[in-house]
């Protein structure tokens, strides 16, 4: 069994390849056969790495089809991409976007969602539906001798979806228990609780995507058809197809059942960030969440972060993978390979259309709570104040680089790349810059967005512990008030 | 269970899972694309070298695994593999630490390691041209080692295990279930008694010298199985490999602690109050290790009871009666044992016999009318399905070849996996599902603090 959190998954990585002018190079054969096992065998220049091409089509109604062809197995995926249908859309119902997603395959044409499952199983496929905040996607993944029954089921899903009020109802009760069980996660509190700070009330980041227990209360087969009729269309819509299929077969299957689905417009574009209102700048301060006899506490510093179209993304990028965003960076050997203090430490950067948080985060012992934190704000305040070491950036450069083939690996993969190009509007032409835009990043560079969106004299952090085991300590740092919260961010007392 | 060196990245899980597949499709074409490709051969100091060829992405995936895991530990020592799998991450003779994660980072590589029951394994993944550098560090800290070993390093990696304790058991939901269910399920003289984190006592007790005695028992070439895939060309992996671990010397041949063959014979009930607000319920049976005669079958069952919203258990407890939010069965064929779970999570306040009696008496109708032939065929075309994904990624495959070949002597054993579970009948479900499934269990409950009115208890048992 494996019940793994995800501390150290890769940063998202979109890039080309490229022989990398600056990486050591030379021949294998040089070494020869008697060796000096005290020298690192020398890494030549990665192979060449040629991204496939994406094809496009498009069909009468405004419906765009991506596809990339991949013989090696016969295997399709075919992910549906609704634009502008995620959470950011939700309006004053949290939760209603991811709700409605999840609600599509609970009964959709002739069948329930006992039969939707059971034949989706059959066919030897994968089906799964969700909501970002900014797009709903269906996935399906099926081998290519199932696919035109798969797709009729994908279609009935996509178009057909029943949202009768029983199946509403039994979906909200199991969504509304699900979140009682998630306040009990320390991980989890400590993420809705940053959020709701860090982000004021009317913007759409304040509220959980998931929905709270008042807003699913809320939930009923109205409002679910409500944001469905709103928001799937066909000229907001992309389907990315990625496998052992061509365009020719593709158009074919896909005009069959979605070409007469009705034109449905613009629609309402999520709001910008000039529209929204501005992330919380607040002066340092420490909320506490208690978390009575918790064995470690859960600590998070968090700033306001970038847009994911920002000039200053491949510098981030950088910062952060030396920062808290690899194994070796400074905060996991800090905290954990140097003290011993947490399992894992880390730091990432939240990229949607508007600005995600910054969040950096460690469950550590209790008793060291408060030296925990001074070491994170130490470890900040050090990226700001001096520049990194030449060995540093060339580590994060090549790690950021050289670990792109990778991720184009599988049929899902693949998609997954098509889809980030998508959902944040950048070119197909964006991978083959990748590699040089990480490489140009400075030593100086790290340092100006370092010292941009790293000010500890302005950050938001949230401790989830034992509070009466932890509380003098905090206040001793006097790094900034102290207040207590409840579960929502709210104070007590 | 497997535990990771670090909290990302590990799949290891899911394959472990995922070995239960089988065709049952009109024909065996599909069948036909499931096929690993490998060459074999044993170096002169025994270790076995398995190669992978796939151009498919410019990548390669080296995967070592050593034939030692919590089931070779003492009482005593628990949790001892798993901290040594930490400490082969502390440095070598060549490659002083922190090089290991600096010089692959700096590759464009990752790495990581876990520790299971039955083994420990270690991985890199990244660009082709990494290759010689993973194969001189993997031999590196296979053949030059020890020496490095000092107790500040034990040390340190004692106290992220201890944190890494803390996180997945004590600050968990409903961890220390996990921390009871092998004491409840097997005697205290069996290795599958205790979980593969080990307890703070144990960890405490761990000295330098333990860890060289370790070492030396387990860690050489003899006990450890090698696996390169990805784009490579095997001649030059065979060289490289010849130069890299060819002088380190062979081991003695590891010493297998006994363990006893057992029966239940009455339903043992644990009780658990944690600071949780849903109560869940965790069943566990005796049955078969991985790959013996009734494993598939097993595997099977598990599918049919829970592998989809159709299931035989999920149908009833998540969408008709709406009582549980979640319910997931397993079979879990280790090397020495087996066992098959059956987990559900009740609705708020729900009382887990009104679970307990809905899955007893599904499974007594199962037994009854056993599956029909359209739950069979979602199963295996399900399963199989599973297994044909798991080929798309090499460090899945990679994994596989290596798990194969411990656990069935046959690097390339998917053919047969198919076979065994195609060959499934209703009759065998229904034959094992009577004969593990109705015997003594273990039924333990995690219930919130205070409830404990809600636990399950023993059928035919008075409250």
């Amino acid at each position: 069994m494996s019940r793994q959190p995800t501390a150290y998954s890769r940063q998202i990585l979109l890039a080309g390849a490229a022989v990398l002018a600056c990486w050591p190079t030379g021949p294998l054969a040089a070494q020869g056969s008697s060796f000096d096992r005290s020298r690192p065998p020398i890494v030549a220049s990665p192979p060449a790495f040629t991204m496939p091409t994406v094809q496009t089509a498009r069909l009468g109604n405004g419906l765009t089809i991506q596809l990339v062809e991949m013989h090696e197995l016969p295997l399709v995926e075919v992910d549906v991409m609704i634009r502008n249908a995620g959470a950011r859309m939700d309006g004053d119902l949290a939760g209603l976007a991811t709700f409605t997603a999840g609600m599509l395959d609970e009964g959709a044409g002739t069948r329930d969602a006992l039969g939707i499952a059971s034949e989706v199983a059959y066919l030897g496929a994968v089906l799964g539906a969700g909501a970002d905040w900014d797009n709903t996607e269906i996935e399906l993944s099926a081998p290519r001798r199932t696919l035109v029954q798969a797709l009729d089921l994908l279609a009935d899903i996509v178009l057909r979806p029943r949202f009768t009020a029983s199946e509403v109802q039994k979906q909200r009760d199991l969504r509304m228990a699900n979140i009682i069980a998630s306040r009990d996660e320390p991980n989890a509190v400590n993420g809705l609780v940053l959020n709701a700070l860090v982000f004021p009330d009317g913007h759409p980041f304040h509220r959980p995507a998931g929905g709270d227990s008042s807003s699913t209360a809320r939930l009923d087969s109205a409002t679910v058809r409500g944001f469905y009729g709103r928001t799937f269309v066909p000229d907001r819509t992309t389907i990315v197809i990625t496998g052992d299929i061509t365009m020719g077969e593709a158009r074919e299957l896909l005009t069959a059942r979605f070409g007469s689905w009705a034109q449905g417009g613009p629609g309402q574009p999520p709001a910008t960030a000039a529209q929204l209102p501005a992330p919380v700048d607040r002066a340092t301060t420490i909320y506490l969440v208690d978390k009575p006899g918790a064995a470690q506490s859960v600590i998070a510093l968090a700033r306001p972060g970038i847009e994911r179209s920002s000039a200053d993304y491949y510098a981030v990028q950088v910062m952060n993978t030396i920062l808290g965003g690899s194994f070796s960076s400074r905060l996991n050997t800090n905290l954990r390979e140097t003290r011993g203090w947490t399992y894992g430490a880390g730091s990432g950067f939240a990229y949607r259309p508007v600005p995600g948080p910054f969040r950096a985060s460690a469950s550590v012992r209790t008793d060291v709570t408060d030296s925990s934190l001074m070491e994170f704000k130490r470890e900040m305040e050090l990226i700001r104040d001096s520049l990194v070491t030449p060995q540093e950036l060339a580590r994060a450069q090549a790690y950021l680089a050289l670990g792109l083939p990778a991720d184009f690996e599988t049929t899902g993969q693949m998609a997954d790349q098509v889809g980030e190009l998508l959902r944040f509007g950048l070119p197909f032409t964006y991978w083959n810059g990748y590699v040089q835009n990480v490489m140009k990043v400075t030593r100086q560079d790290v340092q100006r967005v370092a010292r941009k969106y790293l000010d500890t004299s302005r950050m938001t952090i949230v401790i989830v512990g034992d509070l009466p085991k932890i509380r003098a300590g905090i206040d001793a740092t006097k790094i900034g008030p102290v207040q207590v919260t409840d579960i929502n961010g709210q104070p007590v007392q | 269970m497997s535990l990771s060196r670090t909290g990302g990245r590990s799949r290891l899980g899911a394959l472990m899972v995922a070995v239960a597949v089988l065709a049952h499709w009109p024909t065996g074409a599909l069948a036909a694309q499931l096929k690993l490709p490998y060459t074999i051969d044993t170096l002169p100091n025994g270790l076995t070298l398995i190669v992978h060829q796939d151009r498919s992405v410019p990548t390669v995936s080296v995967n070592v695994w050593y034939h030692v895991g919590s089931g070779d530990e003492r009482v005593g020592r628990t949790g001892f593999a798993h901290l040594f799998e930490h400490l082969m991450f502390m440095g070598s003779e060549h490659a002083p630490y922190p090089a290991f994660d600096r010089m692959l980072e700096a590759a464009g590589a990752n790495n990581n390691g876990s520790t299971t029951e039955d083994r420990t394994n270690y991985y890199e993944s990244g660009p082709s041209t990494a290759l010689p550098l993973m194969l001189w560090l993997e031999a590196d800290r296979m053949g030059w080692m020890v020496n490095t070993m000092d107790s500040a390093k034990v040390d340190l990696q004692r106290d992220v295990v201890k944190n890494e304790r803390r996180q997945r058991l004590e600050n968990a939901p409903y961890g220390m279930a996990w921390d009871h269910l092998p004491g409840a399920m097997y005697p205290a003289s069996h290795p599958y008694s205790w979980p593969v984190i080990g307890s703070m006592a144990d960890l405490t007790a761990a000295s330098t010298e333990d860890v060289k005695n370790f070492f030396r028992m387990y860690y050489a070439p003899n006990n450890a199985t090698l696996v390169v895939a990805g784009d490579v060309d095997p001649a030059n992996v065979r060289s490289l490999v010849r130069r890299y671990f060819g002088e380190i010397p062979r081991g003695p041949a590891p010493d297998r602690p006994p363990f006893p063959t057992f029966q239940h014979t009455r339903d043992s009930v644990v009780v658990l109050e944690d600071r949780v607000q849903l109560p869940r319920v965790y069943f566990s049976w005796h049955t078969v290790k991985a790959y013996a005669p009734d494993d598939a079958a097993l595997n099977v069952l598990s599918y049919i009871l829970t592998g989809a919203k159709n299931g035989r258990l999920t149908q009833p407890l998540v969408y008709d009666r709406q009582v549980a939010t979640n319910v997931q069965a397993y079979q879990d064929g280790k090397l020495r044992d087996g066992d098959f779970g059956v987990i559900a999570t009740g609705k708020p306040g729900t009382p887990l016999d009104t679970l307990r009696s809905i899955i007893d008496r599904e499974v007594a109708r199962l037994i009854a009318e056993g599956p029909t032939a359209r739950e069979l065929d979602q199963a295996r075309n399900a399963l199989e399905a599973s297994q044909l994904r798991g080929l798309e990624n090499v460090d899945a495959k990679a994994d596989q070849l290596n798990y194969y070949y411990y656990y069935t002597g046959q690097p390339d054993y998917l053919a047969q996996d198919l076979a065994r579970l195609r060959a499934v009948t209703a009759a065998d479900v229904q034959r094992v599902a009577r004969q593990y499934l109705q015997a003594p269990r273990v039924i333990l409950s995690v219930v919130p603090q205070g409830k404990k009115e809600l636990a399950a208890t023993r059928p035919g048992a008075t409250p």
